[in-house]
């Protein structure tokens, strides 16, 4: 490695970062609009779901059960006498469920039957929606019955009162963990997108020949091209994390040098897989298309970043583990969320790293000082 | 010759890209001597590029041995060597200074000796004024020089060009070469590759790639005598001459002819003698060349022999009334005003960005003028554009059909994009596969033919639906002399039927088979004449009988001298 030839390959790396909008496009702007994206546009959270409410029975007990519905901040509930003039709606779409009070409810609750029953309607073709109607309804009808008991002067027939506590995102609102999960995916593109683009259109553009009749060193051509934008992901990265604390709102319970830590890590990988990608794809549309099959993708659907691991079929979940980001984004989430956790950023670290170590050792194997 | 020790050697090279492909290299072995030019000549395809990359140590041979400065070449010491691509290698977004300081901490050129480096090769390359500009905001053949200083921070052994003039018009090839020239004095060993056979005259020592093999290595002079004493030249006025042509490419004693301004030059059989009023000419390199591929194709054109005779007409087939066309503040033509008849080549001349291209456009329709008016085939492009259009055929500069498409596909995409259809489609196609002989390559793709195809199948797209008009962008730049020789003929034979083409070039033997030649300096024409006109009007006591490029050179240069006294 000569100093003086890895210098002016780095200034001349960084000219062309500052010179080049498209650079800025995916450093800048793009984590912007991620960022815009997941902190206020997309939300799992489900507030205010419409839904109707048959109140078949007039009695004071079923109308006082209707009203905790109506008082529910959940639903968002429209009244009818029967279920058939509320079905065409949740055909037509226009409610996610039906809840109705039968005729004989208020004379169950009178008798003290067992259990006044009422009948929860989902709509099955939107199953996530569906559950929490059902769960949600569920829960507003056993606070209330509580509520009546105790109206009545009968203690809680409960031995055990069950009262639900959220742990580290006692909001449970669910931009605390999309936020941090996104400035995985913003890493991701500008570690091998950028990468696997800015090598390739070296190849395009013929300069990659020019260079490679100079007495430049691979591996200083190589290293040019990963430090600038190793220090361009973190920069993002900091950025990222003042809007989501700044902006969005979301808390920050760890520290600055756990944020570096786990990012840096992370960085590692996703710049050898931009430079592997980029000696396989010597033109900028293939190293594109493949920067994001193989890099933003999985990192967007197997990472645990919005869809669940646990909750996918098992081969799925195998081929998470092969996924950098699925040991990022639960880091950065519990950074985010909790605090520092060392012994789990140093597991992360450490696996982070060995994956770096291997897309490394492959991109330098298959570069060649060749041009064909 | 007592020469030192040769800078690079090749042995027995050979390499191929592809086990079913014909070898780009086939068995060469050449030395190139410091302190000379020497020319790696051939047409496109020939192996020119691989031969070069060998050289710089950028691809691996199959067989025999390249040796650099007294080692294999991938491991020569890449300081001694200069290298300037064929696409110049240039960071478009670095200012040229920017570039300059890279590839000199690239070289290891010492920071003391750069002051002095810079200025000189900046003056060397007449971009001083332009240091602080982006690389990208220059120019065709500033680009090119800065590509040449890049190459030369630091003074190597040996220089390698890929094809620096190709793309640059005659004026800054010209200053180019002059600057190459300046440093083989310096005892540099050069090696520079070219399409254009006329450069290989001028180089000390010439190597002669054609489809992989070397067929000459030499003193150029060596293989141009080999055609000494049977070099005539013969005139034939007005349209005759294109008979002329036709009947001497038909007798069987005539190995070669092509068209010159308002002459046939023609090459005789060994031992054959010339036709009566024949008047001897010399020798140039592109004869011997052609008498050692075999000699031009012979018989006629089959195109024009079933081609529709375009019937006769007073008014004139393509007409530009003062067309101008400005971009902004800038004006890229200006009052570009002439008359094409029926049956005419009418050539559009002039360097780059000189606003030959934009007038060329704004007669296909596909730029709408600012001022001034034109009619293709009587129908006026600013009212009736799609009928012009439709009167036209149009071949692009370099290959531009459809690559990833089979010959039969893209037949018959421009079959429909002409409006042919059912039975005239299918004979239209039927005709072309036959006269251009597609037939063994119909299912293959037009990306992977062989360049003479690749031609062939370009001219059969423009003219399947039998245009009154045709318009050519540099038509035959970098083919070899007998693809662009077979080209021509067809071109000749269609103006025989009444045809009339339009051809813009920079590139000299074609502007010889125009009729009339409009020369177009600063979005202004500067010159409107026969090329025997032209070069009659350059003619000097100590120069009675210019080429066409001392012509055309002379014309920009007394333009340029004209504006800069105004």
């Amino acid at each position: 490695m000569n100093p003086r030839r890895f210098m002016a390959l780095l200034i001349k790396e960084s000219r062309q970062i500052l010179r080049d909008p498209s650079t800025f496009l995916i450093a800048l702007v793009l984590p912007l609009i991620l960022l815009f994206l997941f902190g206020t546009a997309v939300s799992l959270d489900v507030r205010e779901v419409r839904i109707g409410l048959a109140l078949e029975d007039d009695s004071a007990v079923a109308s006082s059960l209707g009203m905790a519905f109506r008082n529910s901040r959940w639903f968002d509930v429209t009244f009818a006498r029967e279920l058939a003039s509320l079905e065409p709606e949740l055909v037509a779409g226009k409610l996610r469920g039906i809840i109705v009070i039968p005729q004989d409810f208020g004379a169950r609750m009178e008798s003290g039957q067992a259990q006044a029953t009422i009948q929860i309607i989902t709509d099955g073709s939107l199953p996530n929606t569906a559950s929490f109607v059902a769960n949600y309804a569920q829960g507003v009808q056993t606070q209330w019955a509580q509520g009546e008991a105790l109206d009545h002067g009968v203690a809680a027939e409960r031995p055990i009162n069950l009262i639900p506590r959220f742990w580290f995102n006692p909001e449970l609102t669910s931009r605390d963990f999309l936020i941090p999960g996104s400035i995985a995916i913003v890493m991701s593109m500008i570690g091998t997108l950028l990468t696997a683009l800015v090598v390739a259109r070296e190849w395009e553009r013929g300069t990659m020949e020019a260079l490679m009749a100079t007495p430049v060193a691979m591996s200083e051509l190589l290293a040019s091209k990963v430090l600038p934008y190793f220090i361009l992901g973190l920069g993002s990265v900091a950025l990222c994390t003042g809007l989501a604390v700044f902006v969005f709102g979301v808390p920050f319970r760890g520290s600055i040098p756990g944020l570096l830590a786990v990012s840096s890590a992370f960085l590692v990988p996703a710049l050898g897989q931009g430079l592997l990608i980029s000696a396989i794809a010597k033109n900028q549309f293939v190293a594109s298309q493949m920067a994001l099959l193989i890099g933003f993708l999985p990192s967007m659907v197997l990472s645990g970043f919005i869809f669940e691991i646990a909750s996918m079929p098992v081969p799925i979940q195998i081929i998470t583990y092969a996924v950098p980001a699925r040991y990022l984004v639960p880091s950065l989430q519990t950074l985010f969320t909790v605090g520092d956790i060392w012994p789990m950023f140093l597991h992360s670290i450490a696996i982070l790293l060995g994956f770096g170590l291997i897309y490394f050792a492959l991109a330098i194997r298959v570069t060649h000082r060749r041009i064909a | 010759m007592a020469n030192p020790v040769p800078a690079a050697v090749l042995s027995n090279v050979s390499r191929r890209f592809g086990k079913a492909r014909a070898p780009a290299l086939d068995n060469i072995s050449l030395e190139i001597r410091p302190g000379l030019m020497t020319g790696l000549v051939g047409p496109d395809g020939a192996g020119k590029t691989t031969l070069i990359r060998l050289l710089a140590g950028l691809i691996d041979h199959d067989e025999g041995e390249v040796t650099v400065l007294g080692k294999p070449a991938t491991e020569a010491d890449r300081k001694r060597i200069g290298y300037m691509p064929q696409r110049f290698g240039l960071y478009e977004d670095l200012s040229v200074i920017e570039n300059l300081r890279l590839y000199a901490e690239l070289r290891g050129l010492p920071t003391g000796k750069w002051d002095d480096r810079f200025a000189e090769l900046l003056r060397f390359t007449d971009l001083g004024a332009f240091t602080e500009r982006l690389a990208g905001r220059l120019s065709g053949g500033m680009k090119q020089k800065l590509g040449l200083a890049c190459a030369l921070v630091e003074t190597p052994e040996l220089l390698l060009l890929d094809e620096p003039g190709v793309g640059v018009d005659p004026l800054s090839r010209r200053e180019l070469w002059a600057m190459v020239r300046k440093l083989t004095e310096a005892g540099i060993a050069v090696l520079w590759s070219t399409a254009y056979l006329d450069e290989a005259e001028k180089c000390e020592e010439v190597f002669l790639l054609s489809e992989g093999r070397l067929i000459h290595a030499g003193p150029p002079g060596d293989l141009t005598r080999e055609a000494a004493g049977r070099c005539f030249r013969m005139r034939g006025d007005g349209p005759g001459k294109r008979r002329l042509l036709a009947g001497l490419v038909a007798d069987p004693a005539i190995r070669d002819a092509t068209i010159q301004g308002a002459s046939v030059r023609f090459l005789t059989n060994a031992g054959a003698s010339p036709p009566k009023g024949a008047e001897p000419v010399p020798a140039r390199f592109e004869d011997a060349f052609v008498d050692r591929l075999g000699g031009g194709p012979k018989g006629h054109s089959l195109l024009a022999e079933h081609y529709r005779a375009v019937p006769e007409n007073d008014l004139p087939a393509i007409e530009a009334h003062q067309l101008t066309k400005r971009f902004g503040p800038f004006t890229a033509a200006n009052g570009i005003d002439f008359k094409v008849p029926r049956g005419e080549i009418f050539g559009l001349l002039g360097p780059n960005g000189a606003g030959k291209s934009t007038t060329f456009k704004m007669l296909c329709g596909l730029l709408t003028p600012t001022s001034g008016d034109g009619r293709v085939a009587g129908h006026n492009l600013r009212h009736s554009r799609s009928a012009a259009r439709r009167s036209l055929g149009y071949m692009a500069q370099k290959f531009s059909l459809y690559g990833d498409l089979s010959v039969r596909q893209n037949l018959n995409f421009f079959a429909g994009a002409y409006g042919l259809t059912g039975a005239k489609r299918r004979e239209a196609l039927g005709r072309m596969v036959e006269i251009f002989h597609l037939g063994p390559y119909l299912r293959q793709n037009a990306g992977g033919l062989p360049l003479g195809f690749k031609q062939r199948l370009s001219l059969a797209c423009a003219v399947m639906h039998e245009p009154p008009t045709l318009f050519l962008d540099e038509p035959t730049s970098g083919v070899d002399p007998i693809v662009r020789r077979e080209f021509w003929s067809h071109i000749n034979g269609l103006v025989e039927k009444g045809v009339t083409v339009l051809v813009t070039t920079h590139f000299m033997e074609e502007a010889e088979y125009c009729d009339r030649i409009l020369v177009i300096y600063r979005a202004e024409q500067i010159a409107l004449g026969s090329p025997d006109v032209l070069k009659r009007d350059a003619a000097t006591p100590d120069r009675p009988d210019p080429t066409l490029e001392e012509a055309f050179i002379s014309l920009i240069e007394a333009s340029e001298s004209k504006d800069e006294a105004a």
